[in-house]
């Protein structure tokens, strides 16, 4: 499908999803799209706060972002300026909570318990459970209106397939949202990715758009790294 | 090794925790100076945060893989025999109790063994990433710190008052100056720097220190 269908699923203020890392594996594409129709007033999930120039970060740059649940913001100061200056609501999950919670979402758990927080300031508020003489935190579902997932490839019926670290996230976050929607460098014909090969299975997903440009690009962070490292004897 | 100081000492008295095989998440800086120290015969399985166990060296730029990246987005690599796995598996690693140590840097660290890595309240604010779940499952949680803020206010404290990361789970710290295990009594001086002495030791740490009729020397 194209760009604008997949575009047009978008609309403000909704809960949406992220599967991008620090903004790599991320559905560029699609961050694009939704930057160039202005899609605002985001309750953003994802597992960072991206980079100014990568990923959901750009979205946050825009300021397009009011809320976000995330693990780490280290790699994107403008979100921890909008933060401090309260203009985006940011919520902290440890990691292993944050992957957990989503997964609930995703498989009709009603929540998990997890040792991870416990003595710490992540427990107020919590109810805390003592199972077999060990306390945990009982942590609740995350959902989302639209999953905004990057994969390597899909078949032409929706199944998709993940390259390497690319699965992170991506692959959890595919189950937890109302709508899914996938950007792939590749789309094969049926067959070619056998049952070994799927990574999420076509009943999974929504819609499927195929990246237009560069398939692999190196991401601003790293093409900038590079140029250091090979022009540091200029 | 003989004649290491400062944070290269710190590393290499923390490489030998390691176990030929220890399955170890490291974090950048310190943690990850770690694998240059490791005794001879020492091998690690390497954990990343974001999938991977069995991390390699960091690949050149020729032959980075924008599909093969470390926690922090970096270009990484797979050793021979390592794999791949989702967000949800690895932390599965981490909070189930099969990582077998990690070494983390620290704000504040306390003789409960409680430590404060995250966050000083208005100042910064980075987030917790994995650090809370390390400390919640791994078994072996070694902290390597300079002894001291820049300030000369000692960083290893009766009771630390940053938001903690991880509640009575610190096992072991490692300074440039001293190493302390972590037990129920409170921390005990096991070894020394070369250059300093137990009354150094006890002039510029804040926590009560049991000191034993032994106390070894760190390399």
């Amino acid at each position: 499908m194209s760009k604008e269908e997949a575009i047009a699923k978008f609309h403000d203020g909704q809960t949406i999803m992220f599967g991008d890392w620090h903004g790599e594996h991320s559905a560029e594409e699609l961050i694009t799209g939704m930057l160039e129709k202005g899609v605002k007033d985001i309750s953003a999930i994802a597992v960072s706060g991206g980079m100014p120039d990568q990923g959901l970060g750009r979205l946050i740059h825009e300021k397009l972002v009011k809320d976000l649940i995330t693990t780490h913001i280290g790699l994107n100061p403008e979100a921890r300026d909008q933060m401090f200056a309260g203009e985006l609501n940011v919520e902290f999950v440890p990691q292993g909570t944050f992957a957990e919670r989503i997964r609930c979402g995703g498989a009709g758990l009603g929540g998990c318990l997890t040792p991870t927080g416990v003595g710490t300031d992540i427990e107020k508020g919590k109810q805390k459970l003592t199972i077999d003489g060990k306390e945990y935190l009982l942590e609740l579902p995350l959902h989302a209106d639209v999953a905004l997932i990057k994969a390597w490839k899909a078949d032409t019926i929706g199944n998709i397939a993940f390259r390497y670290t690319g699965r992170a996230t991506n692959s959890y976050m595919a189950f937890a949202a109302d709508i899914v929607i996938v950007e792939v460098e590749e789309l094969v014909e049926v067959g070619e990715l056998g049952p070994d090969d799927i990574d999420v299975p076509a009943p999974i997903i929504d819609m499927v758009y195929v990246r237009t440009g560069e398939k692999k690009p190196f991401c601003p962070m790293w093409q900038r790294a590079r140029a250091k490292a090979e022009g540091g004897g200029k | 090794m003989a004649g290491l100081t400062g944070r290269a000492l710190i590393a290499s008295r923390c490489a030998r925790f390691f176990k030929d095989g220890d399955f170890v998440n490291l974090g950048i800086g310190v943690p990850m100076m770690c694998v240059n120290y490791l005794p001879e015969g020492v091998e690690l399985w390497l954990e990343a945060e974001i999938g991977i166990v069995g991390c390699g060296s960091t690949p050149k730029w020729e032959d980075a893989d924008p599909d093969i990246i470390d926690a922090g987005g970096q270009p990484a690599s797979i050793i021979k025999g390592g794999s791949i796995c989702d967000h949800t598996t690895s932390f599965a690693f981490i909070r189930g109790g099969h990582v077998d140590a990690t070494v983390l840097g620290t704000l504040q660290v306390d003789q409960e063994g409680n430590i404060a890595n995250w966050t000083i309240p208005g100042k910064l604010a980075p987030g917790m990433g994995g650090a809370m779940d390390l400390c919640a499952g791994v078994k072996k949680i070694i902290v390597a710190t300079d002894h001291c803020e820049k300030s000369g206010a000692s960083k290893i404290l009766k009771k630390c008052t940053l938001p903690l990361t991880g509640a009575k789970c610190v096992t072991d710290i490692v300074t440039e100056r001293c190493y302390f295990e972590v037990t129920d009594e409170g921390l005990v001086l096991r070894e020394l720097a070369p250059g300093y002495t137990v009354e150094d030791i006890l002039a510029c740490t804040e926590a009560d220190v049991i000191v034993p009729d032994e106390v070894g020397v760190m390399e």
